[in-house]
């Protein structure tokens, strides 16, 4: 395995309201993370968290304020040649009614990229090539041939898009809430493929996600955002099977089981985004359950337990919890 | 069990003309069912079932495109059965909001952009409380709001300034302002993450214990209704296919839609491959004849492609449309 993907302190200020009363969110507050070659990394937490800001990053839609993002060696704000660099890097979006213009037939959208990308001049060939994507995310040329938006169903929209990504044999794929939008009953299909291209075409995919339940599910490493922050990053299995931060633990129990007997029993506090952002100390010391008084004054700084990182006053040293 | 709602038989269909040809949508075909008072009743299915356009007929809110084909939609006021979809335009505004209130799908983005939530929060308690000073009015409005938990300072922001769990809360404040003895809630949690998620249950079954009333909850997420509802029922291609007690319905599913809709659903600490449903749903335009879950089903044999099962009892309290249920 090889890294591939490097985050480097990624940061991105956005500045909010008029220009006498100006207030600084850090939507993405010294973000370091990897990406290893055929792997799924996911990155989780409630809305406003900045999971999708550094996405878009990584995509080159902002510019992050200061901190790098290297691919395999390259520094990916110095590389000029964009087409390269998406070439390898290709991304699915969250709602694929919005991703797909109304008016424009689905199959244009694989010709440009091919055209875009000059993976092959010839149409027959073209098409050959199209129609080898789609099977792999088991759809058929036939099937969306001549063929606009509306007549397809959010699923079969969603496999096309994959598919498209899929055509310029990219090595990252970002997936922002790739499954949000689609039916519940189709949805592990969708969720499946990505599993199915990283076994398959070595494809490495970044799943960014509010539900921990499928990314449990097909991920390899998981890190949690709350705020700016990763509050906690390690193995999959790790992270939600024994979760160490508050939140983390908080993420899990949210999340609506399938079984009508096990639900939470406690109460949860919900704030507003922004309060949060401008809090001082721990960002969640506002809802967290096991607050103390050093958490609203002082940064925590990231604690490396059992190979899983946490950033949380409650962990000191290597051997779990210190102050208690 | 007494019931606040009775739907016998409703057909409602889309009826679309288009180049001179007729086309009939059948989103809620058959539909027979009774909502129990004082209690969260689900309703599941896949996004173009029908569900939103059943609930809409509760509301008694049948506008063309859709008509009414058939059937009645029965609230039980006093004691009394009354026909919802044969009231008139006047008696259907005199029970909204007072016996029946509706959140619609997308309900974060009801609210007016340009004006303060207090403004909303007064139109619509003008509307319905005659002779009564602003004052006053509002507060009605803050006290309900502490009632429910939340900070009655929210109605001096604007609906922007709010997050999108923070704005169904107040939808859901809003629909409950004059006590409904019903809430119909299409997709509430749905574009939310689920901590605003939890939040917004929590309100949820907040308001029913505190009102002793009946919410009907639409969602396609079936941990939503394994978590909140005590009954629920199952739709596809604008039918039920299964209805019962929630805790039955996901111990042991009867439709072999309803274990697909189950068995698919992700659990921390399980990694093993989850199949969903195969093929697509199908177009209500051109339900397929017989069962209409015939063609993704892998139980399927000849009598589900001629004959069309109805609901029927099962066991006692759970019902199901399958032939493989039948002896």
């Amino acid at each position: 395995m090889s890294t591939i993907l490097k985050a480097n302190n990624l940061t991105k200020i956005f500045s909010l309201g008029g220009l006498l009363s100006r207030t600084k969110i850090t939507a993405v507050d010294h973000v370091s993370f990897t990406v290893e070659s055929s792997e799924i990394f996911t990155l989780a937490g409630e809305s406003g968290c900045g999971k999708s800001t550094t996405a878009r990053m990584i995509l080159g839609f902002e510019i992050p304020t200061s901190g790098e993002l290297h691919y395999l060696d390259q520094n990916i704000q110095s590389v000029k040649d964009k087409k390269a660099w998406f070439k390898e890097v290709q991304a699915v979006f969250q709602n694929p009614f919005e991703s797909f213009n109304p008016l424009r037939k689905v199959e244009s959208y694989f010709f440009e990229t091919v055209n875009n990308f000059h993976i092959e001049k010839n149409e027959k060939r073209a098409e050959q090539l199209i129609e080898e994507k789609l099977q792999a995310v088991g759809l058929t040329y036939h099937e969306i041939a001549g063929k606009y938006p509306g007549e397809l169903s959010g699923g079969q929209l969603q496999r096309s898009s994959i598919a498209r990504s899929l055509l310029t044999n990219p090595s990252l794929l970002i997936a922002d809430e790739p499954v949000s939008m689609v039916d519940a009953s189709l949805r592990m299909s969708i969720v499946n493929l990505f599993r199915e291209m990283r076994d398959s075409f070595g494809v490495s995919v970044i799943y960014i996600t509010h539900d921990l339940a499928t990314a449990y599910y097909i991920s390899d490493r998981i890190a949690i955002m709350f705020r700016g922050n990763i509050v906690e990053t390690g193995s999959v299995e790790e992270v939600l099977g024994n979760p160490k931060h508050p939140y983390t633990k908080l993420l899990i129990e949210s999340i609506p089981q399938p079984d009508p007997h096990q639900q939470p029993k406690t109460l949860i506090k919900f704030l507003e985004e922004k309060e949060e952002y401008l809090r001082k100390g721990c960002k969640f010391s506002g809802r967290c359950p096991e607050v103390m008084d050093i958490c609203k004054k002082i940064t925590p700084k990231d604690v490396l337990i059992d190979g899983v990182m946490v950033k949380c006053h409650l962990f000191k040293t290597n051997t779990g919890k210190s102050e208690e | 069990m007494n019931c606040v709602i009775n739907v016998e038989q409703l057909q409602a269909f889309y009826v679309l003309e288009a180049q001179g040809k007729r086309k009939i949508i059948k989103a809620v075909n058959n539909v027979t069912l009774s909502i129990p008072e004082n209690e969260i009743y689900g309703i599941a299915g896949e996004s173009g079932c029908g569900k939103t356009t059943l609930l809409k007929a509760l509301f008694a809110s049948i506008d063309p495109p859709l008509q009414l084909f058939g059937g009645k939609v029965n609230y039980r006021i006093n004691g009394k059965d009354l026909n919802a979809l044969s009231l008139s335009e006047k008696e259907k505004r005199e029970l909204r909001w007072t016996y029946i209130s509706y959140i619609p799908q997308g309900s974060m983005s009801v609210f007016n952009p340009v004006k303060k939530l207090k403004r909303t929060y007064l139109n619509f308690l003008e509307s319905h409380i005659r002779g009564k000073a602003h004052r006053d009015l509002l507060s009605l409005a803050h006290q309900h709001l502490e009632e429910l938990g939340l900070s009655p300072q929210i109605l001096g922001a604007y609906p922007h300034q709010l997050s999108g769990g923070m704005r169904q809360r107040i939808a859901i404040a809003l629909s409950t302002l004059l006590k409904p003895k019903i809430i119909l809630a299409d997709e509430p949690t749905t574009a939310l993450d689920v901590v605003a998620q939890r939040a917004v249950l929590q309100l949820m079954r907040d308001v029913q214990q505190e009102l002793q009333n009946t919410i009907v909850l639409v969602t396609h997420d079936m941990g939503i209704q394994a978590n909140i509802a005590s009954r629920m029922a199952i739709m596809y291609a604008g039918k039920i296919v299964e209805e019962g007690p929630t805790e039955e319905v996901f111990i042991k599913p009867l439709h072999p839609y309803t274990q697909y809709l189950i068995q698919s659903l992700p659990r921390i600490g399980d990694k093993t491959t989850r199949k969903s449903v195969p093929g697509s749903p199908p177009s209500l335009l051109d339900p397929p004849l017989g069962c209409p879950f015939h063609p993704r089903c892998p139980q399927v044999f000849d009598r589900c492609i001629k004959e069309t099962p109805i609901l029927d009892q099962c066991n006692p309290n759970h019902k199901v449309a399958c032939w493989l249920r039948r002896d």
